[in-house]
C-alpha cells in the first residue's frame, strides 16, 4: 500500500503548492494595484498639501490676491498679480514664436524632407527636448541676454520708438534680461514638444487622402493646408496645449533671465517675474508664515492653471486617438 | 477651331505659393537646428575651458579660489540613484497593473490621465509639495527629501513606458504561459517582463536623464552644501543647484565652474537619451 501513501502525500504537496502559488498571485496583484492607486493619491496629496500650505494666505488676502500687485515682505502685503501676469505673458509670447516654427518643422519633416535626413533631424529636435532647463537658463543669461541687449533690443527701441502703441511695448532701456528674453528661451524649450506631437499626428493622416489630393493636382502646400492640417487639427491643438503646459510651469530657465522684478511693466524689454521664478528665488529666504504661505498660494495657482491646460491637452489628444481607433 | 488653351498663370501662382510655404518650413527647421547647435556649441566652448581633473577631485570652492565639483557630483549621483531606487519599482508595478490586470478597467484610464498630468506637472510645485510633507515636519533640509522629490518625477515616466512596453508583448505569449498552467504573477515576471525588458530599461534610463538636470525640486528640499557630505539627513549639494548658485554669482571662477557643470550634465543627459533610444529600437526590432 505504499503507492497510496505516496499519492496522498503527493496530492497534499500539490495542493500546498497550488495554494502558495495562488497566494503569491494575489499578493503580486495587490502589490501592483497599490502602486497604481498610489499615483492617484500622489496627485491628490500634492493638491491638498498646497491648499493647506496656502490656507493662511487665502484667509488673509482672499480672492483679492489675484488682482493685487503689491509684493511687500516688510509690511506682509502680498498680491500675486505681477507673477501671474508674467507667467501668462511669457508663455503667450513663447507660443507665438514656437507654434509656427514647431509646426513648420513638423510639416518639413513629414512632407518635404528627403528620406535619409528625416530621422537624424527628427532625433536632433527631440534631443533639444531632453536638454535640462538649467542649461537653457545659463545659456540665456550669458549668451542670449547680452546678444539681445547689444543688438536686438536697441534696434527694437529705435524702430518702434515713434509708433504709438508699439513704443510702449518696446520701451527702453535695453536690460538684456526681461520678459522678452524669457519668452524667447521658453519658445526654444517648448519647440521640440510641439514639433514631436505635430509630426506624430501628421503621420496618422491616411496616405490615401494625400494621394487623392495630389492626384487632383494639388500642390504640396495645398495638400498640407487642405488635407493634413484639417485632418489633424485636434491633435495639433493638443500638442500646442502640451507645450503651453510646459511653458507655464518652466522654472529654471526663466528664473535666470526674467530679472525677478515684482512689477507689471507695459514694456516687454523690462524685467518682470513669473510664478515659478518667484517661488524659486524667494522660498528659501521667506521669513514669516504669511510670506511662505503666499508663495505656496502662488504655487497652488500655477498648479491649477497647468492642471487645466494639461487636462485639456490630454483630452484633445485622447479624442483624436479614439477617432483613429474607432 | 480654337485649340484648348490652358491658363498656366494660375498654376504658376499656386506652385510658387507652395514653394514659398515649403521654404518657410525649411527655414523653421534650420532655426530649430541652429538653436540646438548654438546651445551645444557655447556649452562645449565654455565648459571645456574649465574642464580639468580638479573638477572631479576637489570640492566646490569659496569665491576667488580654485576648486572642483566633487561634492556636487557625488550628491547628484546619490540622490539620482536613491530616486530611481524609490521611484522605479513603484512605476513598474503601477504600469504592470495598468497593462496586465486592469487593461480594460475604468480605473486604468483614470490613472493614465492623472499620470500624463503628473508627467508634465511643474516640477517646482513638486518641490513645494516635498517641502511641506518632508522638510517642514523634519525641520531641516536633507538629501533624502531631494531624492523623494526626484522620485516623484521618476514615477510617471516609468509608468508610461512600462505600460506601453507591456502592451506591445503579444497576447499569444500570455496565453501559452496560461495553457501550461503558469500562474499569472509568474507569467508576468518571467514572460512579459522578459519580453518587454529592453523597453522597460529604456524607460528607467529616460527617467534618469530627466532627473539628472532637474533643479527646481531640489532647491528647497536638498538645498545645497559647500562641503563633502554623504549624510542623507543633511543638506546635500547637487550639480544643478551648484550651477544655479554659481552662474548667478558675480565671481568669474564660479561662473566658469557653472559652465563646466552644465557641460557635464548635458553630456550625461544626451548620452542617456541616445543609449535609451538605441536600446528602445533594439527592443522593438526583436
Amino acid at each position: 500500500m505504499t503507492t497510496a501513501v505516496i499519492n496522498r502525500s503527493a496530492t497534499a504537496g500539490r495542493q500546498g503548492a497550488l495554494a502558495r502559488l495562488r497566494r503569491n498571485d494575489l499578493l503580486f496583484k495587490n502589490l501592483t494595484y497599490t502602486a497604481a492607486i498610489f499615483v492617484l493619491i500622489l496627485l491628490g496629496a500634492v493638491a491638498i498639501s498646497l491648499l493647506i500650505g496656502a490656507w493662511p494666505a487665502i484667509l488673509a488676502f482672499g480672492p483679492g490676491f489675484i488682482t493685487t500687485q503689491s509684493w511687500n515682505p516688510v509690511t506682509e502685503k502680498f498680491g500675486g498679480l505681477a507673477p501671474i501676469y508674467g507667467t501668462l505673458v511669457t508663455s503667450f509670447i513663447a507660443m507665438l514664436f514656437a507654434v509656427p516654427v514647431g509646426i513648420g518643422i513638423a510639416v518639413f519633416l513629414t512632407e518635404a524632407c528627403p528620406k535619409p535626413l528625416r530621422r537624424p533631424i527628427g532625433t536632433a529636435i527631440e534631443l533639444l527636448a531632453g536638454i535640462p532647463s538649467i542649461i537653457f537658463g545659463i545659456w540665456g543669461l550669458f549668451v542670449l541676454a547680452p546678444f539681445l541687449q547689444t543688438t536686438v533690443q536697441p534696434a527694437l527701441i529705435a524702430a518702434f520708438g515713434s509708433v504709438p502703441v508699439l513704443s510702449s511695448l518696446f520701451a527702453g532701456p535695453p536690460y538684456g534680461i526681461g520678459i522678452l528674453t524669457a519668452s524667447l528661451i521658453l519658445a526654444i524649450m517648448v519647440l521640440p514638444f510641439i514639433t514631436a506631437v505635430s509630426r506624430d499626428v501628421f503621420e496618422t493622416v491616411p496616405p490615401v487622402l494625400k494621394e487623392a489630393a495630389y492626384g487632383l493636382g494639388c500642390t504640396r502646400w495645398e495638400v498640407v493646408r487642405n488635407v493634413v492640417i484639417p485632418h489633424t487639427r485636434v491633435g495639433i491643438i493638443g500638442g500646442i496645449m502640451l507645450g503651453l503646459g510646459r511653458a507655464l510651469g518652466e522654472t529654471m530657465a526663466v528664473t535666470f533671465v526674467i530679472g525677478n522684478a515684482h512689477k507689471i511693466s507695459s514694456s516687454l524689454l523690462a524685467p518682470g517675474t513669473t510664478i515659478s521664478a518667484t517661488i524659486a528665488n524667494e522660498f528659501t529666504e521667506a521669513v514669516g508664515d504669511l510670506y511662505s504661505s503666499s508663495l505656496v498660494l502662488l504655487g497652488l495657482i500655477l498648479f491649477v492653471i497647468s492642471l487645466i491646460v494639461l487636462s485639456l491637452a490630454r483630452y484633445l489628444l485622447w479624442r483624436l486617438e479614439r477617432r483613429e481607433q474607432g | 477651331m480654337a485649340t484648348p488653351s490652358f491658363d498656366t498663370s494660375g498654376f504658376r501662382a499656386r506652385r510658387n505659393r507652395s514653394r514659398i510655404a515649403m521654404a518657410l518650413c525649411l527655414a523653421a527647421t534650420l532655426i530649430g537646428l541652429t538653436c540646438l547647435a548654438f546651445v551645444l556649441g557655447t556649452l562645449l566652448v565654455k565648459g571645456l575651458s574649465g574642464l580639468s581633473l580638479r573638477v572631479f577631485t576637489e570640492m566646490t570652492p569659496p569665491p576667488g579660489s580654485d576648486g572642483g565639483l566633487l561634492n556636487a557630483i557625488a550628491g547628484s549621483l546619490i540622490m539620482t540613484i536613491l530616486a530611481v531606487a524609490l521611484g522605479a519599482p513603484i512605476g513598474i508595478l503601477a504600469g504592470t497593473y495598468m497593462a496586465e490586470y486592469g487593461r480594460h478597467d475604468r480605473l486604468t484610464n483614470v490613472i493614465r490621465f492623472i499620470n500624463d498630468i503628473l508627467l508634465s506637472a511643474p516640477s517646482i510645485v513638486i518641490g513645494l509639495f516635498v517641502y511641506t510633507v518632508v522638510v517642514a515636519p523634519m525641520r531641516h533640509f536633507s538629501g533624502f527629501a531631494g531624492a523623494i522629490g526626484l522620485a516623484i518625477i521618476v514615477i510617471p515616466v516609468v509608468i508610461r513606458t512600462t505600460e506601453d512596453m507591456l502592451r506591445l508583448v503579444p497576447d499569444q505569449l500570455r496565453e501559452a504561459a496560461a495553457s501550461v498552467g503558469m500562474p499569472r504573477a509568474i507569467m508576468i515576471r518571467h514572460i512579459a517582463y522578459k519580453a518587454a525588458r529592453a523597453g522597460m530599461i529604456t524607460g528607467v534610463l529616460l527617467a534618469v536623464a530627466r532627473i539628472s538636470g532637474e533643479t527646481a525640486p531640489l532647491l528647497f528640499t536638498a538645498l545645497n552644501s559647500q562641503f563633502w557630505s554623504l549624510d542623507l539627513n543633511a543638506p546635500m549639494a547637487s550639480l544643478p543647484a551648484v550651477i544655479f548658485q554659481f552662474a548667478l554669482s558675480p565671481y568669474a571662477d564660479w561662473q566658469r565652474l557653472a559652465w563646466t557643470g552644465a557641460l557635464l550634465i548635458t553630456i550625461t543627459v544626451l548620452a542617456l537619451s541616445i543609449l535609451a533610444r538605441t536600446l528602445g529600437q533594439k527592443g522593438q526590432s526583436t
